[in-house]
């Protein structure tokens, strides 16, 4: 189910600003890939590049080629609405539907595309979802509440559980422990243990020791000065960047010496 | 990259020390307002009573009296910060029963006399061979039901759609703009306006004389459409756009996401707005006047003929109230009970819809 998602020289605006500039970077299947730097270098912009959500803020554009299966995301005929059924996305902060109980949450995906399913089949869906995301055990019991009744840590978990529901082939997380408490992030950094043997996962985060847990590859992005675009600095795999990288930027940033 | 610039300046201890205060002041027993309040009533009585007076002007002088004395009795006890705080919750208070005066005054009124007529009669017979007393408003009040309705049908689909164009696809384009400043200048017109416009249209698309139903709906409308597109407008901006992007990120298309997850989220606000709209409207006299005109029998069919609505009804009964007057008189004003009984009604079912349709849980 898996994929590799090879990315040349992509360059992100927001309208005539370059954001992020040039990255080139192969995301391995079956891999966690955690994607570091200081904020506003273009680290988030690019995880929304990768699954063409950039393109919903009004003016944003990107140039250059994301490849996935042979298949270059960006060209004419591709359908966004269909490169998101493949790639889907976990946000910063839990945004479960409010009108939508649990089990609806979970089977959003299916039901918001009107695709036809069998009540036992979704039911099915709905617990592997679950099962998956690590909170079946603790809503097992009120799938027919409010999704936003659950805590902070458990509403994540339903939406990683949403978001797993489409089957996706690669999972995005931009950031998805930076609203969740300590034992909560334990909880999801697990899921993201366990997720990797199915799919591949792009995770943006600002805390270094929780790349340095959860990946196999780390990408450092870095940017020049305020109004310049950020850049991917390097890229290797995580043992080398935390502890013999190439660039003397990544060992600053990484050491804490940075700026 | 953190850079210090120079010392950062410290009070003085001498400056600190003047802020210091004590924890504790003396303080106003808690029945004090009250005490002030009918020690000024009584002083108001007590000035006004020997000339012969009114209520209103012991009111008045009670109300200045309450100001002055809180102001005095707080300023020397407590202080000059408890001072101001109590003279203007005593402000704002004043403003609230000022406010209360004419709506209590006009629910009186129209209870009142209209009680006379709010009788079995009145809902279930028409105005047909009636001269003198007795008769009823059953054709009005089936009139004002038909139009009002006629009018939401017209103009929710068409004020829906454009606050969803105006939110979801116009953004900040020059026609969004444009629209925008035409709802904003539609909101300030005159309903006689509207009114005069849809005779105008008729006039010249089927031709003078024409007084339907349809033809009172598009007044209406034309009235609540922009009523319509800010309130929907409103409650559209507040969806919040993590909601939006969850539904992209699980790959659906645009349309679906407003339709299933936007409007979804949003619909007991906008289902509370379309009500009061049509309860805004349901009590415009002067565009149905012109457009409808009155007729004395029941009408359900507004593509054919004159019909009666209850602010026409009750216009044309107490300015033409024949003999004897007192009946038509007393008609007017249970037609007028029954229109605010019913935008009343509409004003709890708002209520209740809001309460249905919001979205369960919270964080």
């Amino acid at each position: 189910m898996s994929k590799l998602i090879d990315v040349s020289d992509l360059n992100i605006f927001y309208g005539d600003f370059l954001a992020v500039e040039d990255v080139n970077m192969t995301i391995e299947p079956r891999a966690v890939t955690a994607l570091i730097g200081p904020s506003g270098c273009g680290k988030s912009t690019f995880l929304r590049s990768l699954n063409r959500m950039h393109e919903v803020i009004p003016g944003a554009r990107v140039e250059g080629k994301v490849v996935m299966d042979g298949q270059d995301l960006y060209d004419k005929d591709v359908d966004p609405v269909s490169v998101r059924q493949h790639i889907g996305m976990v946000f910063q902060r839990p945004n479960p539907f409010p009108t939508m109980s649990i089990y609806e949450n979970v089977a959003a995906g299916v039901r918001l595309n009107a695709k036809r399913m069998k009540k036992s089949d979704l039911d099915d869906l709905v617990e592997s979802s679950l099962r998956g995301a690590n909170l079946w055990n603790e809503v097992k019991d009120r799938l027919d509440k409010p999704g936003m009744g659950l805590s902070g840590g458990q509403q994540q978990r339903l939406c990683i559980a949403r978001a797993i529901a489409i089957r996706p082939s690669v999972l995005l997380m931009d950031e998805p422990c930076s609203a969740l408490d300590p034992i909560s992030t334990l909880a999801v950094e697990d899921l993201i243990g366990e997720l990797k043997n199915e799919y591949t996962i792009v995770i943006v985060t600002h805390n270094m020791q929780q790349a340095a847990r959860v990946s196999d590859q780390t990408g450092f992005f870095n940017l020049a000065g305020v109004g310049k675009p950020g850049k991917l600095v390097e890229i290797d795999s995580t043992s080398t960047i935390f502890s013999n990288p190439s660039q003397k930027a990544t060992e600053d940033y990484i050491s804490g010496r940075f700026g | 990259m953190t850079t210090t610039t120079g010392k950062n300046p410290q009070p003085s201890r001498e400056a600190l020390q003047a802020i210091d205060q004590p924890l504790s002041k003396a303080a106003l027993p808690r029945w004090a307002p009250w005490g002030v309040l009918v020690l000024s009533v009584v002083v108001a009585l007590a000035v006004l009573l020997p000339g012969g007076t009114s209520a209103g002007a012991v009111a008045v002088l009670a109300a200045l009296l309450h100001l002055v004395l809180t102001a005095a009795v707080s300023g020397a006890k407590e202080g000059s910060r408890k001072a101001k705080d109590r003279v203007v919750t005593a402000l704002v208070t004043i403003a609230f029963l000022i406010a209360m005066v004419p709506l209590v005054s006009v629910v009186w009124t129209v209870v009142s006399r209209g009680a006379a007529r709010f009788d079995a009669q009145f809902f279930t017979w028409s105005m047909q061979g009636v001269i003198g007393e007795g008769g009823g408003g059953l054709h009005a009040i089936w009139g004002t039901v038909v139009v009002t309705l006629l009018a939401a049908l017209i103009s929710v689909p068409i004020g829906l759609l454009t606050a969803v164009y105006l939110v979801e696809y116009g953004a900040r384009s020059a026609l969004a703009r444009a629209i925008t400043f035409l709802v904003d200048v539609m909101t300030g017109i005159p309903s006689i306006v509207a009114g005069l416009f849809v005779v105008a249209l008729f006039a010249l698309v089927v031709g003078p004389q024409m007084r339907i139903g349809l033809m009172g709906a598009i007044a209406l409308s034309v009235l609540m459409i922009p009523t319509v597109v800010r309130s929907t407008e409103e409650m559209l901006k507040l969806v919040p756009n993590d909601l939006r992007e969850a539904a992209y990120a699980l790959g659906v298309p645009k349309w679906r996401t407003i339709v299933k997850v936007v409007l979804r989220t949003s619909v007991s606000g906008i289902a509370t707005g379309v009500t009061l709209a049509v309860a805004r409207v349901a009590g415009e006299t002067a565009p149905l006047l012109l457009t409808l005109g009155l007729t004395v029998g029941t009408n359900f069919n507004p593509f054919e003929g004159r019909m009666a609505t209850l602010p026409v009804f009750a216009y044309y009964q107490y300015t033409q109230p024949g003999v004897p007057a007192q009946a038509g008189v007393d008609r007017a004003w249970t037609a007028a009970l029954v229109l605010i009984i019913l935008v009343m009604a509409l004003n709890l079912f708002a209520r209740l819809i809001s309460r249905l349709f919001a979205p369960k849980g919270s964080r």
